[in-house]
């Protein structure tokens, strides 16, 4: 009988890349969901839109320079970007803006430094900041919860599809009118207007832990996240690390003062601070790759996420704490490599002869 | 070792959990059910005259000329010099037919010569080992020379010399057997070890004496309870309390040599160093129960244990044959295929060889044969760029970071290749079960090893010429420096205090005198 | 306005002073750097480089009045490791200095040699075994293929053999 050749191993891992992007999205459903229960289809138009210009983005740059199509269009990862960055706009962002963001994500941030695993910085926060410098006013116009028991009426379905893709408001409606501050928006302004945490936390926008609304789609991020713990497609160092030295300087600044800190829980259930720890942090090609690295990566992080809500001038920090914490990825894999076998333990490189 | 008993650290109730490693599915159940075959002498044998590795060897017989069981048909060279070459003996007895060239199995499809032996229905023992006398009563050195004698070489897949591999050592502290049978589906060692333990324990003994090792430590999974019990019972039947026993983790991959030593003993191999320079040696258990077989019984190394196994054979099991058995033979003798199958693996779907075809002979670097249906491997896929998710890294067995040796070995920065320690590589292929990419990141190592090896070579013959230059440099100067002081001494002892002036004068007045 | 521009100068010109600073102090010992530099160098000691040696080709490196892509035996993989150590980007080879050809060994036809014990002067590395008026035979495992006895001798007696 004759026989086929191969190489060894001849067993290879189920977890492919395409597999391991699908899982991404399906652990994100859960805090997708709890989005659109509280501020409408809004985030879904959002992600459609992000997901088309992300997935043409990509097939056009993959022809440019010559690569498979098939191949990297199927492993997903361009759509995961794109949800992403979806997650972190307001609601009734007009699709250009979204648009625009997904495009200089992928073309840019991604395909620029060499395409799939050789990008230095998140694809998605570089697109979102991206954005963020170009078109500051709308990425301002944050709308409230339906929650039911404030001022507010919420647009409905049809009057937000046609805000995000043609600009114009019912009559009765100005886009001033719909706009609320998110709860760290809250914070950062009234605690600049010397109010006391108590006072602020008075406001009906605020809920046990965060924001109302906010609190859930967070813990509904948290859940995913755990479902991916568990499948093994993340491992616990970067989100532990990172909420972990969060808690820390939260717990602390609001030890040393409760009028003017917002505490640990606030700040881990507002914003996008679960949804950084399990899916933005935690993206394989802009994260260190030793266990020591990515403590140090993530508790960098969570360290720059306070500063800059405490003291910088942006609400929510967590799009600039990674970036600025991508750049020193090859830094900390540079000084973090484990101790090789047979080698004795030094704090220097070694060589094996002199 | 273990500080408060002095014993192996796997001594501990709890053996030492490595971070490293994997744990695939292991399909070693199919073939622990029915005991070992004696596979009945076969038709026909090809024997590889080269079963040895490193040295070459030479056919002692001619075409023509009838062999018995266990007559010596090969001489190989010495490995280190000093070590008798091991031989190589006929399987079957019966008449040489020729020595031809043949595929053998390895690695690439070459053509070996092969010694072909048609038997003569008869199995007629060759009757000159038996009655050697009591090893444990001879010296060393002629322990090595009967081991050598009886072709007996590692039978885990190396096939080194175990004459030489004994011979060498000095200050040996502690002999491991290793029965880590890490990969998934063999288990030819474990059947060994639950039918044969105590040929294991006496050849662990014969070893000792020949090591002049004080202490044995017998290394099997923690997935083996059988055989675990019944290397308790042949130790006690023994009554040599220097044997001992010792259980690591079931991950793969334990039973490779540096892993089981840093299991069991709790120290690591330094880095260009052997195993001997800390003091134990390892073999296998397969090559131990040989050591036994020949100094007991009389039978030099003419068939070993191989797990016949894998979803395309009707029955799996394991089956003692002789060696030089052509492999479709074998399958016929325990039933036949049981299907159409795609690949014919030598040795584990971790590290294992595939096969061209099933018309190959059974040698003694066979320990497993798996006749694999295509929906036991794995689909192969495209190629990916390497996305950095860091898996490699956590189950590299020597530590090192497959990642970043990947971007070095593309870039050939040998500098780099050196600091993370390719050389440390086992090519166990962990890091490639692990990837979601796909990278073939082991044959990469492989390859660049040869690279890498060629460099350090360069640059160890740089270090020598610049030692030669150097001290051609200072022999010319020191040369030089004599001539110069030899014409300073010239010039002084004719110097004296006469002037050029004075000297032209005296020559001057001695010309003009009568 | 003028604060600005002071406290931004007064940043850069302190800045500077301490790169400046770090790189002499930081800096490898003279010596030190030469050795270093030399042991990357394959020790050919063939001159192709325009120096009459692989040490003075280091001294100029370390002085920086030569290039890191001078020596062809060395090949990239020199190139390379010399612009990681000097902290200069790696070049292709420069083939004015001449090609990298595969590794040789020099070989004596001894039916030609008459003893004239030039080749053994030439030979940078003592490979070269005889006297004068007896034979000359070159010791091939310490041969590093420099070429530098095959000029010297009269008779064209010596060969260069591949070895790959």
């Amino acid at each position: 009988m004759i026989f086929a050749s191969g190489i060894a191993p001849h067993w290879r891992t189920q977890h492919t890349v395409p597999v391991m992007m699908r899982q991404v999205i399906y652990s994100l459903l859960p805090g997708i969901t709890a989005y659109i229960w509280f501020f409408g289809i809004g985030v879904a138009v959002n992600c459609l839109i992000a997901a088309v210009v992300a997935a043409l983005t990509e097939a056009s740059a993959l022809l440019i320079r010559g690569r498979p199509v098939k191949l990297f269009l199927s492993d997903y990862s361009a759509i995961v970007t794109a949800i992403l960055l979806a997650l972190c706009l307001p609601v009734v962002t007009p699709w250009w803006v979204t648009a625009s963001g997904s495009f200089f994500a992928i073309a840019v941030a991604k395909h620029l430094y060499g395409g799939l695993g050789f990008n230095v910085f998140n694809p998605a926060m570089a697109g979102y900041v991206a954005i963020m410098v170009s078109f500051p006013e709308y990425m301002t116009h944050w709308t409230a919860p339906n929650i039911g028991d404030i001022d507010y009426q919420p647009l409905s379905a049809l009057a937000t599809l046609q805000y995000i893709f043609t600009g114009v408001l019912p009559d009765s409606l100005t886009i001033d009118a719909i706009s609320r501050a998110t709860p760290l928006d809250t914070v950062k302004t009234e605690l600049g207007m010397m109010l006391t945490m108590g006072e602020i936390r008075a406001n009906p926008l605020f809920g046990d832990l965060g924001g109302r609304g906010w609190e859930w789609i967070n813990s509904a991020y948290a859940l995913g996240g755990f479902w991916l713990l568990f499948r093994g497609i993340i491992r616990w160092h970067v989100p532990v690390a990172l909420l972990g030295s969060l808690l820390v300087m939260a717990g602390a600044g609001y030890i040393i003062d409760p009028a003017t800190h917002p505490g640990a829980g606030f700040h881990v259930f507002s914003g996008g601070t679960l949804l950084c720890a399990f899916f933005i942090a935690t993206d394989p090609v802009t994260c260190t790759t030793t266990n020591t690295g990515r403590l140090i990566y993530g508790a960098g992080i969570g360290i720059l996420i306070f500063m800059i809500r405490t003291w910088g001038s942006y609400a929510d920090g967590v799009a600039f704490a990674i970036l600025l914490m991508n750049m020193t990825v090859p830094l900390i894999d540079r000084y973090t490599r484990p101790k090789v076998y047979g080698r004795p333990p030094t704090g220097k490189e070694q060589r094996s002869h002199g | 070792m273990c500080p408060q008993t002095n014993k192996p650290a796997a001594y501990d109730p709890q053996p030492p959990r490595p971070e490293w490693g994997i744990r695939p599915p292991t399909r070693k159940t199919g073939s622990l059910k029915l005991p070992i075959l004696e596979a009945s002498p076969p038709r026909w044998v090809v024997i590889p005259i080269e079963q040895c590795l490193g040295v070459s060897a030479r056919a002692i017989v001619t075409p023509g000329q009838h062999v018995l069981t266990g007559e010596p048909i090969a001489q190989a060279d010495s490995v280190t010099g000093t070590d008798p070459g091991p031989k190589l003996h006929a399987s079957i007895s019966g008449e040489v037919i020729g020595i031809e060239n043949n595929m053998v199995p390895g690695t690439s499809a070459h053509r070996e010569p092969c010694i072909v032996i048609r038997s003569d229905g008869k199995d007629e023992t060759y009757s000159e080992y038996k009655n050697l006398g009591d090893p444990l009563q001879m010296d060393a050195g002629k322990i090595c020379t009967l081991i050598a004698e009886a072709g007996i070489v590692g039978l885990g897949g190396a096939l080194f010399s175990t004459a030489a591999k004994l011979q060498n050592s000095s200050g040996i502290r502690m002999l491991i057997l290793n029965g880590a049978e890490c990969e998934p589906y063999i288990t030819c060692d474990e059947m060994l070890l639950r039918e044969r333990a105590r040929k294991v324990a006496r050849g662990a003994q014969i070893m000792m004496r020949a090591l002049g090792a004080p202490d044995t430590v017998i290394a099997i999974e923690s997935d083996m309870p059988e055989a675990r019990v019944a290397i308790y019972d042949a130790i006690e039947e023994l009554g040599d309390d220097r044997i001992h026993e010792s259980v690591v983790t079931a991950k793969y991959p334990a039973g490779g040599e540096r892993q089981i030593i840093q299991l069991v003993m709790g120290e690591e191999v330094p880095e260009g160093a052997l195993q001997n320079d800390i003091g134990y040696v390892c073999h296998n258990v397969a090559t131990a129960a040989a050591i036994a077989e020949f100094f007991d019984e009389g039978r030099p190394l003419i068939s070993r244990i191989v797990t016949v196994t894998g979803g395309g054979i009707e029955t799996a099991r394991n089956v003692d044959v002789r060696i030089g058995t052509i492999m479709a033979d074998l399958f016929e003798l325990i039933g036949g295929y049981y299907d159409v199958s795609s690949h014919l693996i030598m040795g584990g779907p971790m590290m294992g060889v595939c096969l061209p075809n099933d018309e190959l002979p059974v040698t003694k670097a066979t320990n497993c044969l798996i006749i694999m249906k295509s929906r036991e491997l794995s689909p192969p896929r495209q190629e990916m760029p390497c996305i950095r998710c860091g898996e490699c890294n956590q189950v590299c067995p020597a530590q090192l970071l497959p990642q970043e040796l990947l971007t070095a070995s593309k870039q050939h920065d040998m500098e780099a290749l050196d600091t993370l320690g390719l050389n440390a590589c086992i090519e166990c292929g962990c890091c490639d079960y692990v990837c979601p990419s796909y990278i073939p990141l082991t044959a990469q190592f492989t390859s660049t090893k040869l690279e890498f090896r060629a460099h350090e070579s360069g640059m160890q013959r740089a270090a020598h010429a610049r030692e030669r230059y150097e001290a051609r440099a200072s022999r010319l100067q020191q040369e030089q420096a004599e001539r110069d002081k030899q014409l300073q001494e010239q010039v002084d002892a004719v110097s004296g205090t006469d002037s050029i002036d004075a000297v032209m004068k005296r020559v001057a007045s001695r010309d003009k005198k009568p | 306005m003028l604060l600005a521009v002071l406290v931004m100068g007064g940043l850069a010109v302190l800045i500077a002073a301490a790169l400046g600073l770090a790189t002499s102090w930081l800096s490898a010992d003279g010596n030190d750097a030469v050795e270093q530099i030399n042991a990357l160098l394959p020790q050919t000691q063939c001159g192709q480089c325009g120096f009459p040696g692989c040490r003075p080709y280091a001294e100029a490196l370390a002085a920086g009045t030569a290039n890191i892509n001078q020596c062809p035996p060395g090949g990239d993989a020199t190139i390379k490791a010399l612009g990681r150590l000097l902290g200069k980007k790696p070049v292709a080879p420069d083939p004015a200095y001449g090609l990298q050809k595969p590794q040789c060994v020099a070989v004596i036809t001894e039916n030609a040699c008459i003893g004239c014990a030039l080749c053994l002067e030439a030979c940078p590395v003592d490979a070269i075994l005889g006297a004068a008026h007896f034979m000359h035979t070159v010791i091939s495992a310490e041969c590093t293929g420099c070429k530098l006895c095959v000029a010297p001798c009269p008779v064209d007696c010596i060969d260069l053999k591949n070895l790959a």
